[in-house]
């Protein structure tokens, strides 16, 4: 987003490196070669800013790796990684501030409290007006009976909730997510997504989230990438996915995919 | 529940520049920030500071006094006892305030959050630097006050040198933190023990208690490269023949710049490692 200059304190406007001129993900030939195992396997796509797109695949299929090398945790094999026109590999400090990840994976230091860990990420982020920002998220994410109970002795939805607020701190352009509602009971599920769509549809963010619900992929995603060891297999949105396959719902599509079950040769989608 | 118009009106984060010593310097004091509040949160953690080398100092204090009631050689030694345990302990200390900290944000999982928040790998060793001397400071200053109310031994007796001496462990420290930190990094969690083991390798090298000239002809080279080892000869010397050889701090201060830049490139090149072998998604794990 390119009012977030205007973000920018006194400090922004000196020696800030923002490639802005790239998409908010854009990956070509990414490959991950692991020993013998190749986890990702020369997928390229790009992210078109605004958008909230799905990695769908099973267990092994690539997905976790693909975003650990967006978030730079991962250096590819192969291929190119670049985010905001960033190359990550090289140059993730550049960019760092305008991404953030959430994953049910990650945690945060369970012996300070909820607004401990929340200001010193604020810190970590470069965020001039932290308190206010920490009390608007708070509130935002209802989370401020929380603020002063440790971390770690809260519930999961509760720490879903904390690790979102972490990941919405600097107001991401671009925000990566890893199984965001893993776990969770449906009433916090569903909370969580609906977050997530306001979040994206309010900024005009762009998010990248992996997971294995297909309700949550079709009720979020504008684009599915289906991932089938380490390949793309198909990039779509889910409504021409569902038409392709000439199936009912998303989770039949990945069902087929993963079972290896050969799509029709005469995609409903011809006939729509 | 918000609706989604709060978003848009409400705290926008305002964002200082990402890149420069300033932008460096908060997210170093940030993550200090993070330690302090670590240690406030756990009154037996601070207890525990001073708990061990407490201990220590008092079974040393009462070996020097008994060894100071007999004659000759023995009773002379006895005077540096104390001074080579709590130099000792700023070395040990030191390393274990850096390597648990970094161990600390493994066990709690946070490393990945860490690595990839705008906190620079450098950055984030300043910090353990850091949070290391302050933790030093807890844990030796009160102990060294103990020492000279039960035992009358002053460590200020050293004089200037006592700060040169201290800045020589403290930076051994760090190079031999930075090399574990890198270790356990690139092989998890199960390499901890490294964290506490690795300063022991050097305690029967550096020659804490006793002088280079007890070990054997082929080891005393090697003693002679580990910068500790001319902090503890230098304190022999001042305490047993109040002489002072500004040479040894020197040695000392230029194998640290070496050892430190070893330590420094270590822990890149292990960082870099787990980064193509994926270590870094299972960590804390």
């Amino acid at each position: 987003m390119d009012d977030r200059v205007g973000n920018l304190g006194e400090e922004g406007g000196s020696g800030v490196v923002r490639p802005n001129a790239g998409a908010p993900a854009a990956v070509r030939d990414l490959t991950k070669v692991y020993g013998t195992i190749t986890a990702v396997d020369r997928i390229s796509f790009t992210l078109v800013q605004g958008t909230t797109v799905a990695l769908l695949g099973g267990n092994g299929a690539g997905k976790t790796t693909t975003i650990a090398m967006l978030l730079g945790l991962v250096v590819p094999s192969s291929g190119e990684v670049r985010v905001f026109g960033a190359d990550v590999s090289r140059n993730r400090s550049t960019v760092a501030h305008r991404m953030n990840f959430q994953s049910p994976y990650v945690d945060l230091p369970a012996r300070l409290t909820v607004k401990q860990n929340l200001t010193v990420y604020a810190g970590l982020y470069g965020i001039a007006n932290a308190a206010d920002r920490i009390a608007f998220i708070a509130e935002d994410l209802q989370i401020v009976p929380l603020l002063d109970r440790p971390t770690g002795k809260l519930s999961a939805g509760q720490k879903t909730r904390v690790g979102l607020a972490k990941a919405l701190l600097n107001a991401p352009d671009l925000l990566l997510l890893d199984e965001p509602t893993a776990s969770l009971d449906p009433d916090t599920a569903d909370w969580v997504r609906r977050k997530l769509k306001d979040y994206a549809e309010t900024r005009g963010s762009t998010l990248l989230l992996a997971s294995h619900n297909m309700a949550e992929v079709e009720r979020l995603a504008d684009r599915v990438i289906l991932l089938d060891q380490g390949r793309i297999i198909e990039d779509e949105t889910p409504a021409r996915l569902i038409a392709t396959y000439g199936r009912g719902t998303l989770e039949e599509v990945f069902l087929d995919v993963v079972r290896g079950r050969a799509k029709p040769a005469s995609p409903a989608l011809e006939a729509s | 529940m918000s609706t989604a118009g709060t978003q848009a009106r409400g705290a926008e984060p305002v964002l200082l520049a990402p890149v420069g010593l300033g932008a460096s310097l908060r997210r170093i004091g940030a993550l200090v920030r993070r330690y302090v509040y670590l240690l406030r949160s756990s009154g037996v953690r601070l207890v525990e500071l001073i708990y061990w080398p407490f201990l220590q100092m008092l079974t040393w204090g009462f070996l020097q006094k008994y060894l100071a009631g007999n004659t000759g050689p023995l009773a002379q030694a006895a005077g540096v006892l104390i001074g080579s345990v709590l130099l000792w302990d700023i070395l040990f200390r030191s390393n274990i305030g850096f390597s648990t900290t970094f161990i600390e944000e493994m066990w709690s999982r946070n490393l990945g959050n860490l690595l990839i928040s705008p906190l620079r790998p450098y950055e984030l060793v300043a910090a353990l630097s850091v949070w290391s001397v302050i933790r030093l400071s807890v844990s030796v200053v009160p102990v060294a006050v103990a020492a000279y109310f039960f035992f009358g031994f002053n460590l200020l007796d050293l004089g200037l040198p006592l700060v040169a001496f201290f800045v020589v462990l403290v930076l051994t420290s760090w190079s031999l933190g930075l090399i574990a930190a890198g270790v356990i990094l690139r092989h998890g969690l199960a390499a901890e023990e490294l964290a506490w083991s690795l300063a022991f390798l050097l305690l029967p090298l550096c020659c804490v208690y006793y002088p280079v000239s007890v070990l054997p002809g082929w080891l005393q080279p090697i003693a002679l490269a580990l910068p500790p080892t001319h902090v503890f000869e230098g304190m022999r010397s001042i305490l047993l023949r109040h002489t002072f050889d500004a040479k040894e701090l020197w040695w000392a201060l230029g194998l640290n710049a070496v050892y430190l830049v070893a330590g420094y490139l270590t822990f890149s090149r292990f960082l870099a490692s787990a980064r193509v072998n994926g270590t870094l998604l299972r960590l804390g794990e």
